[in-house]
């Protein structure tokens, strides 16, 4: 249960190369809009676009493969993606949005489709919400100082950053390369992570992200009726290369070890909050 | 008898000739043996005879009135006992009927199949609060005019299950800032979300709440009271945060944002509140939610939409199921 419901579970990548340039891992997310674009099952996707800032992404609407382009790779930072979903079906027009997002976001837009009270017109227009998998989130400044204090690496000068292995890494355009282990970075994980019991986006259509999967390759789960519509679609049309989970390195055991880590971890938070103070607790928001 | 039927009697005098075509209808109209159950509407006579009256535009000459409520029971089709549900209008500007109304044909599906609407001050013509399983209460309640607080407390005996339908019920919202001075009741100043006068089970805030929202809890108490076991509970546990909700008092600001997420270490910065807002009072900085006060109106929205103000699994981890269990009660592609 630590990994959601999902009918079937794949290693895949983009076929096409342009993606892969740019992509953090597989290319799934922006492959994957990009297919839905072309077959008129979305008219948009609500993805993290560039920011003022190095690094620092704000929500777009992305209507072509173009801005979807711009919008590669993880920033590991607060995006507030689901911000902009109401405003893709207004000033946007859209029928049929896309949208990515963490996996707490994800559950924010099926509040937003069962409890959608301030939510108008929008819950039955999200034709496509894809999840990555997330451990934790950085706010910008918390992000600030572990790339420029830790790693010693100006922003403007990173060319990508990722989590994996057990390290922080930053690499810059001239081939530098910094990491830090992620006990260090520990400490800058956003409060709000601590009492999130999902890992791999349990309730996405589609979740994917890198864990499980060799380098250059992602994990897909495919989970909704609608997510496996779409996904044996991009199948058939070549948009995917894919390889069997069950033949692939680290392969589903990581990502069940990895899920079941945060889930252990942050129900301990939880269970902790109740007796926070003396005779006092924190809120829990799942009950 | 409502307005309707004596305005009826006086545009359409009873010496008036019996259209011929329309003649056949109470006639021949067969005792249904298909109705399932003999007591279609066990509530007051009112309802049956009130509803007549709100069609009269199929045979207004007709002299026998008697003959009507039959005619009535015979039409309805023979589905599964309805529930009644009434629209309570107290201090508001109607937003919330109006997205009621605005789920089109789906309002169609919701009373031909679901729900009797047998008290609604626009809609239908009945003019005392009748017993009803669900009351859909809009807008807050103005102490200063002694017919609205009769009214609430009225609802309140009168209703299983009272719902506040919108923010103005719930947390009083705009009605929060009110002082009086408006024609043609400049008496009127003081204002109180219902929670403050009566007990109140389930809470749906928003302002207005979506037409979705109240489709969805409309189907849900269809479920709880007229449900099989497993309906029942879905609906129980589908129902139970709107119902904590109400149990959480009746004041409701965008600092709730920060008093109850941000300063409880929840937020996790999805922007589900700046989309949320109706008046746009709330923009992301640091990654949190920042709240124009200002600009708020008090509806308590953000904080209802908010998946860290309540998020419950045993519902969410359905959603795909639910979401279609609703569209296929519904008829399907309604939206």
């Amino acid at each position: 249960m630590v990994l959601g419901n999902y009918k079937n579970c794949v290693c895949a990548r983009a076929a096409d190369p342009a993606i892969l340039s740019a992509s953090q891992d597989g290319g799934i997310v922006t492959q994957l809009f990009a297919f839905a674009l072309e077959e008129g099952i979305i008219d948009g996707a609500v993805v993290a676009g560039q920011g003022d800032e190095p690094y620092k992404p704000e929500p777009v609407v992305a209507t072509t493969v173009a801005e979807l382009m711009e919008a590669r790779g993880t920033r590991y930072t607060i995006c507030p993606n689901v911000s902009m979903i109401k405003e893709a079906t207004r000033s946007y027009g859209l029928d049929k949005v896309g949208i990515v997002g963490t996996p707490c976001q994800i559950q924010a837009v099926r509040k937003a489709q069962l409890y959608p009270m301030g939510m108008r017109s929008v819950g039955s227009k999200v034709a496509l919400a894809i999840g990555i998998f997330c451990m934790e989130n950085f706010s910008y400044q918390g992000l600030e100082a572990m790339v420029e204090d830790l790693c010693n690496v100006k922003m403007e000068s990173a060319s990508k950053m990722d989590i994996g292995k057990g390290k922080f890494s930053v690499y810059t355009a001239r081939g530098a390369v910094s990491q830090i282990p992620l006990k260090l970075t520990n400490k800058f994980e956003q409060p709000g992570c601590k009492v999130c019991l999902d890992y791999v986006a349990n309730l996405a259509d589609v979740s994917t992200g890198s864990v499980g999967s060799p380098d250059g390759w992602s994990t897909v789960f495919v989970r909704t009726k609608a997510g496996e519509t779409l996904w044996g679609k991009a199948i058939e049309a070549g948009y995917f290369e894919t390889q069997s989970i069950e033949d692939v390195k680290p392969g589903l055991g990581l990502v069940t070890k990895l899920a079941t880590d945060k889930i252990t971890k942050n129900q301990k938070n939880l269970d902790e909050r109740a007796s926070f103070g003396v005779g006092k607790g924190l809120r829990n928001p799942y009950i | 008898m409502g307005l309707l039927s004596d305005l009826m009697e006086k545009i359409f005098p009873k010496n008036k000739p019996v259209d011929p075509k329309a003649a056949p209808g109470p006639v021949t109209v067969p005792e249904p043996a298909a109705v399932p159950k003999p007591a279609a509407v066990p509530e007051p006579g009112t309802v049956p005879e009130s509803r007549p009256e709100a069609k009269p535009a199929v045979k207004p000459g007709d002299v026998k009135v008697e003959k009507k409520p039959e005619i009535i029971e015979t039409e309805e089709k023979p589905v599964a006992e309805k529930i009644t549900i009434g629209h309570v209008h107290m201090s508001g500007c109607t937003g919330c009927l109006v997205s009621l109304a605005d789920n089109y044909e789906g309002l169609f599906t919701l009373l031909d199949n679901y729900a009797d609407l047998n008290y609604c001050l626009t809609l239908a013509d009945v003019r005392d609060i009748p017993k009803m399983d669900v009351a859909l209460v809009e807008g807050s309640v103005c102490i200063n005019d002694p017919h609205s607080v009769a009214d609430i407390k009225k609802t309140r005996e009168n209703a299983t299950i009272v719902v506040a339908l919108g923010s103005c019920a719930a947390y009083g919202n705009i009605t929060r800032f009110s002082r009086g001075g408006q024609w043609n009741q400049p008496q009127h100043e003081s204002y109180l979300p219902i929670g403050d006068l009566i007990d109140v089970d389930v809470y749906l805030p928003a302002c207005p709440p979506s037409p979705e929202s109240i489709k969805n809890v409309a189907v849900m108490a269809y479920l709880l009271l007229r449900g099989t076991d497993e309906q029942k509970e879905l609906a129980a546990a589908y129902l139970k945060p709107l119902m904590d909700l109400a149990k959480r008092g009746t004041e409701a600001c965008g600092c709730d944002l920060m008093f109850d997420v941000i300063n409880q270490g929840l937020c996790m910065g999805c922007g589900t509140c700046v989309a949320t807002c109706p008046v746009r009072a709330i923009t992301m900085v640091y990654g949190k939610p920042n709240i124009d006060s200002d600009l708020c109106i008090k509806c308590g929205a953000c904080y209802a939409q908010c998946p860290r103000s309540f998020f419950n699994f045993d519902v969410m981890n359905q959603f795909e199921a639910i979401g279609e269990a609703i569209d296929a009660a519904m008829g399907k592609g309604d939206e």
